[in-house]
This record gives structure tokens, sequence and C-alpha cells, in this order.
């Protein structure tokens, strides 16, 4: 008997993939790269196929890469299984000829909505049969597509750095003193700013009104006027600059579009004219609360680029780092979550006395509380010292614990907050993967979906610890949720800070220009939020040619419409706050 | 019992606002200062706190750890009669591994053979692009430019330090940084003390 396709392994799963489609799927050859060529025609297709009959039921990634010396434009694909092993890449090409047109995956997998309209923003790729295909992280009206390879930006220095301005005649001078209007601003054709009209935002408002025809709620469209409510960017419970302009039926919600990018700065192309080393400091800054966590994919992506081993005892401190880096976003989570719902500071101030200790120990190692910058490729900048370990093991064996519980007893059972949180649904199991939720929230929808588990990196197959599930997908389960991670961080962390060998701290001599042979790589972890993930292209230059950052908040935010149809409008700030969104991560 | 969850947790508010002043009473009857002394902030933030955690700054202001870094400043040594002897040969190596590319430097030349000296005519740093992620201070081979630990730096200006007012005393650093000060001392009396060895060796 012949095992079913969805349990194959990857090199079974390539071979079947290619005897399955011999006429339009080919295998990746070029060198340093994996996965297959789909041919454009048949790509909606072949990936039905993967989903269903192959089992990849999670769209991890969507992006694109320019090549502008080939004349091409791809699209990489990266699908993964809940069930867990080794993700599938797949790739389209089209001719770099105005309009790029790549068909949509919407419908196969939902979770490709927000990505692909991201990559139609940057990278100007069209994806037809796409719903609603508007820009997303850059303003309507802008002209233009900032990732593609011959677009400079205002203020444009140079292809890469290091600059050639800084050293050895390196006389200061402001970046604003070049006027944007006398260097480095592109108008399009025929543009004069007496006849210039702004686009308005009629896009936004259809696709709204459109959204909320597709699905009417209850069918009473025709019983009551409808309102829009624009939520934002400033409003306080948002965290951060986020906008969601909604369409009421009285209080509930009928249909909801969120608006990005105000904080957007475009991190994949300030990385692409960075070195390698140099975006180290700019992952940091990501998700702001987690930088050690965005340091360990960034690095991990680049190690797998390079083949080179991690040194021993760094292995287990970037363990130790993210373990604790996870339990205080997890506090602060369940800290600000109280504060979405209305109960101010008090308990989002007991998390922060935890978090705080938790940053100590990060400032000790690191010299940052939260930019740490503390990975390097093959290891980490500094030891831990003996002192600092010591206070580590205080805080897991003896602090930690005891204030976990304590929260619990503060919380779980208050009537108001249970009355507030249970039964409101968030997601079950098939909406979280269809949408590509990942993290705490598809947890909660009771996949035990975990990278940690379910694709190990690093030296965690080397600790016991369980994968946090539950079942209901409400909200009072994705807020418990929290705290069975919390404490499977600390199992690991017991476990970890038991085995940690003596040792060097990194594999490699310290060198700040690394030799990275040309290829790619996809690098994830599971961050706290879910999981993130670093696609870097080499070309064997210092630089790397193509460098995205799949972040979770981004991606987990495409089911937030899903999440929302049809509950009060005053529930939507906490299930916004169930997806535990960053916005530096979401706008990058 | 209804109300029963929200007792329990008005039981842990109580129990915190009771634990405020526990501390502060045992200290008292002790005879210690809880206050504006090292010893009370060190205990304030050590696993063992409980109740009152903020420290009164400026008044009190926390322990910072040696790693501490903010913002980069070079270091000179202290020669005869004063004499700044500037550590930095100014091979640029920070000014190229710089992530915003905040460093400016420019080289002295010999005026009358027009070769480089090994030695920075002026020396920039943008304090408003710096983003304190220490790289120039990790990766430079002369121990030339280090962290800071002084973060109170806000101006109503700009922030472009030249090279006299980055220039710090290498007595300032190893006053921030004692044990790495030690660590790199020890290192470089190595070498010179290896080289000597050699250069003996082939006489």
């Amino acid at each position: 008997m012949t095992a079913p396709a969805s349990t194959l392994t990857l090199d079974l799963v390539s071979a079947s993939l290619v005897a399955r489609f011999p006429d339009f799927v080919t295998a990746d050859a070029r060198p340093g790269f994996s996965g297959f060529i789909v041919k454009k025609e048949n790509l909606v297709e072949v990936a039905t196929a993967l989903r269903d009959e192959f089992g990849f039921d999670l769209l991890s990634s969507v992006t694109g890469v320019d090549y502008l010396a080939e004349n091409k434009m791809e699209v990489v694909y990266h699908a993964h299984r809940t069930t867990g092993g080794p993700g599938l890449v797949f790739k389209v090409q089209a001719e770099r000829v105005d309009p790029v047109e790549v068909p949509s995956l919407i419908d196969v997998w939902a979770g490709a909505d927000f990505q692909e309209r991201e990559a139609w923003d940057l990278l100007g790729i069209k994806f037809t049969g796409h719903p609603d295909l508007r820009r997303i992280l850059m303003w309507e009206g802008f002209e233009g597509h900032p990732l593609r390879k011959d677009y400079k930006e205002a203020f444009f220095e140079e292809e890469t750095k290091p600059y050639k301005s800084r050293w050895p005649e390196g006389n200061h001078t402001y970046a604003e003193f070049k006027n944007p209007f006398r260097d480095n601003l592109n108008l399009p054709e025929n543009f004069s700013l007496d006849n210039y009209q702004p686009q308005t935002e009629d896009q936004l408002y259809f696709s709204l009104e459109r959204s909320s025809q597709k699905h009417d709620v209850g069918r009473e469209k025709e019983m009551g006027d409808h309102m829009v409510v624009n939520m934002g960017p400033h409003h306080p419970s948002t965290h951060g600059v986020l906008r969601v302009a909604v369409e009421l039926n009285g209080e509930t919600i009928t249909s909801l579009k969120p608006v990005m990018g105000y904080l957007h700065r475009n991190h994949d192309k300030i990385g692409e004219r960075n070195t390698y080393l140099q975006i180290m400091p700019y992952t940091d800054r990501l998700d702001y609360f987690n930088s050690m966590a965005n340091n360990f994919g960034y690095a991990i992506a680049v190690e797998k680029l390079m083949k080179i081993p991690v040194a021993e005892r760094a292995e287990y401190i970037r363990v130790i780092m993210t373990e604790l880096s996870r339990i205080q976003n997890h506090l602060i989570f369940i800290g600000m979550l109280i504060n979405d719902m209305g109960s101010m500071y008090t308990p989002s101030l007991y998390a922060f006395e935890e978090r705080e200790l938790i940053l100590d120990i990060f400032e000790a190692v690191s010299g940052a509380r939260m930019m740490c910058n503390y990975f390097r490729f093959g290891g980490v900048v500094r030891d831990v010292p003996e002192d600092v370990l010591r206070k580590i093991k205080d805080l897991v064996h003896d602090r930690l614990p005891a204030k976990t519980d304590e929260m619990e007893r503060f919380l779980n059972e208050n009537e108001v907050l249970v009355a507030r949180l249970k039964g409101i649904h968030v997601l079950n199991a098939e909406e979280a993967t269809h949408h590509s939720v990942t993290g705490p929230c598809l947890r909660a929808a009771g996949v035990p979906y975990d990278l940690r588990r379910a694709d190990p990196y690093s030296v965690y197959d080397r600790f016991d610890f369980d994968v946090a599930v539950r079942y209901n997908g409400d909200m009072y389960d994705n807020y418990l949720i929290r705290f069975d991670e919390i404490r499977q961080s600390l199992r690991i962390l017991e476990q970890a800070l038991k085995q940690i060998p003596g040792g060097p701290i990194n594999s490699q001599k310290p060198q700040y220009q690394v030799r990275v042979p040309a290829g790619e790589a996809y690098g994830r972890v599971e961050s706290p939020k879910g999981e993130l993930a670093y696609y870097v292209v080499s070309n064997g230059k210092p630089n790397p040619y193509r460098y995205h950052v799949r972040a979770p908040s981004f991606v987990n935010l495409t089911a937030v419409e899903t999440m929302c149809k049809g509950v009060k409008i005053a529930d939507f700030v906490v299930l916004l706050a169930m997806l535990d969104i960053v916005m530096g991560e979401v706008d990058r | 019992m209804y109300g029963k969850g929200i007792l329990k947790g008005l039981g842990v508010t109580l129990k915190r606002f009771a634990d405020t002043y526990l501390d502060d009473i045992s200290w008292w009857l002790q005879g210690r200062k809880r206050y504006y002394t090292q010893e009370g902030i060190a205990h304030r933030s050590s696993k063992n706190t409980r109740g009152i955690f903020t420290v009164q700054y400026p008044e009190e202001q926390l322990i910072q750890p040696e790693e501490f870094r903010y913002v980069p400043f070079l270091v000179y040594n202290e020669g005869a009669e004063g004499k700044k002897e500037v550590r930095c040969t100014s091979c640029g190596i920070c000014a190229k591994v710089c992530p915003p590319q905040c460093i400016w430097i420019v080289r002295t030349n010999d005026p009358n053979t027009g070769k480089p000296v090994p030695e920075p005519k002026n020396f920039y740093i943008d304090m408003d692009i710096c983003m304190n992620c220490g790289f120039c201070a990790e990766y430079c081979p002369f121990d030339a430019i280090k962290m800071d630990h002084d973060f109170a730096i806000a101006s109503y200006g700009r922030n472009v330090y030249n090279l006299e007012k980055l220039l710090k005393p290498a007595s300032y650093y190893a006053e921030i940084r004692p044990l790495n000060y030690v660590k790199e001392e020890d290192a470089r009396k190595a070498k010179e003390a290896a080289k000597a060895a050699k250069a003996e060796a082939a006489a």
C-alpha cells in the first residue's frame, strides 16, 4: 500500500510533484536555490494540488524578487504543513514588462491576501484575480514601486553601503541639504503641481462596501443605514498607528479594512543597501519587544546561506535569551490586553515589573535593554558572565514561576474578565490555517503548530517541553494560552540552564565583512507573535540581493476581517489585541 | 459564589499594597536606608524586590552594567605634558561597518609627500543618526573607539560631534569599563611581549 501524499517527505514530494505535472513543474536548478519553478498559467492548479493532495495547508510567505539583469520578476511562495516538517518552495517567473502579471492564489490560501498586496505595492507585480489589489504600505497616489532594483529613493546616495563619502575625505554634510526638489525627486512625466489632483480614499471605501455586500451579515442590509467609522490612526488602544475603517450596522461590524503603513520605512530596501552584518541592528527594530527573536531568525537565514555551524554554547545562550524574551512578551500581552479592556494600568504595571528584571539581564549581556543587537553569524557577541547566569537562574527558578502564579490568581477567575472573554469567537482551526495565522492564535484554535517542534531549529530538539494548545478558539483560550506558553518557556529555560556547556561563543572569527555564497535561504523561528521568517537571496556580493521579512504581525492581520465580521464594535479592540500586533513589524 | 474571582484578585492587590510598606518598615527597624543609597537601589532591582519598584530619577539612578552602551567616543592615551595621543589611526573600519553611516572621517595627509598619516584630521559622528549598535567599538582593531555610559545628551540643537568633543582619556574608559579595560591591556601587553621575544630571537 502506498502512503498518502500528505505524509510524504520533501524529497518524495518533489519527485511525485514533478511526476504529477511533468509539463509545467521543473526543479529550480540554479546553484544554491531549491524548490520548483511553476509555469504561470498553471499556478493555481499546482497550488490547489499542493494544498489538497500534498497537505501543504499553510502558506507561509509570498514575496517577489526583481531580477533586473535577466529582465525577469519572480514570485516566491513558501508553503508548510501544520503537521510539521520542512517547507516547500515554489516560484513563478514572469517577463519584466509592465504590467507584470501573475495569477493570485487568494482563493487557494486566503493568507496570500496582504502579502500579494505588498508585492504589488513594493514590486509592481499584478496578481490577476485578486479582488482588492490596492497599495498597502505606501500611500495611495504614490508613484513607482520602491523595491524594484531601478528605483531610487529621495536622498539616494549610493547603491550599497559603505558610502564612499564617509572616508577618507569624510567632511560631514546633512542629507537634507540635498534639496529634494533639485536632486533626488523623480516626478512622473507630464506632472504639474497646478493640475495635481490628490488621489482620494474612494478605493478603500469601495472595497469596504463590496466586502460587506459579499458576506452580508444576517441580510439586514436593507433594514438600516450602514455607517463607516474610521478608528485610528491615533486611537490609543490600537498598539501604534494602525487605522481601521469599519462599516457598521448599528453596533455590528459588517466589514472592516485595516489601513497601515504609517510607520513604513521600507526595511527590505534598507536591508538591500546594507551589508549582511549591518542588517542585524535593524532587525531589532521590527518587533521591538523581541529583538532577540528577530536577531535569531536573521542569523539562522544567513548561517544557512554561509553553511557555517554555530558554537555550542552560543546555541544555548540564544535559546535562553529568546525564551526570556518570550516570557516578557507574553506578560506584556496580558497586561496590555487588560488595558485594552478598560482596566487601566494596574495589571499591566505588575507585568512590567517582571519585564524590567528580564530587560536588566539583556542590558547586562548585550548593552541595551530593547535594541539588543546580540547575535552574530556563528554565535553571539559576548559571553554571559557567571553572575548574570546566576541572576537568570534566580529568576527562572524562584521569581518568575511565583509571579506567573500570582498573575493567574489575580486575573483568571475574575468574573468581569471571564464574562468579557469567554465564548467570543476568535478563529477556528480552518480559518486560522487558511489565513496563514501562526503563533498563539493558531494554537488556541486547536492546531498544535509550533516551529520549535514542527521544524526544530537550533537546539530545541534537545529539550523536553509541550506545545501549548487549547481547543475552543475563543478569546479566553487565546488569553490562557499565553500563560501555558510562559510555563513551557520556563521549562525550556530550566533545562537549558542546566545543560549549557562551556567553550567558545562564536564558531567564526569576528569579521565585519562576511563572505556569503550565492543562493537563497529561508530562516524561520517561532517568535512570540508567530512564525518570523527571513528570505535572503545572495549573489555573492557583500550586500544581499534580496532581503525580505515575513513578519508574523503583518500576516496575522490578514485574518482580522474574518475575526471581526458580525461581532459588536466594542469587542473589536479586544479581538485586535488577541493578535498581539506590533506596528514596527506590521509596517516595516 | 459569584464575585469570588474578583475578591481573589483584590487579595493580590491588597498583598501588593502591604508589601510596599513591609520592606520599608523592616529596613527602618534595622536602621538601613532603602532610598537614595546604592544598597537600596540594588535591592530594589534584585529578584527579592517587592513593593515600590521605581527609582527616584534623577536623584537616584539605576546601576549601569559594564556593557551598557550609548553613543561612541574616541579614546586617547595621556602622554607626557598632557599630550593627547589619539589611538585612532583613521583606518576607516568604523565608518565602513556603521549601519546608518553616521561616522565621517577626514584622514591626515603628509603635506610634503601627500601620503596618508595614521591619525585623523577630523572625526565626525552624527549623534542624531547613531543607533547605538556598538559595531564601531566591536570591530575597531586599535581599541580606539568605545561606547560611552553617558546617556543624558539631550540638547536644543543638533548633535554632530567633532574630534575635539569625541576625545576622552583612557582613564575615563578604565573607569566606566574596568573589566574590559584590564582585558584589553593584558592582551596588548602579551602581544608586545611576544613581539619583543620574536625580535630578540631574530637578533
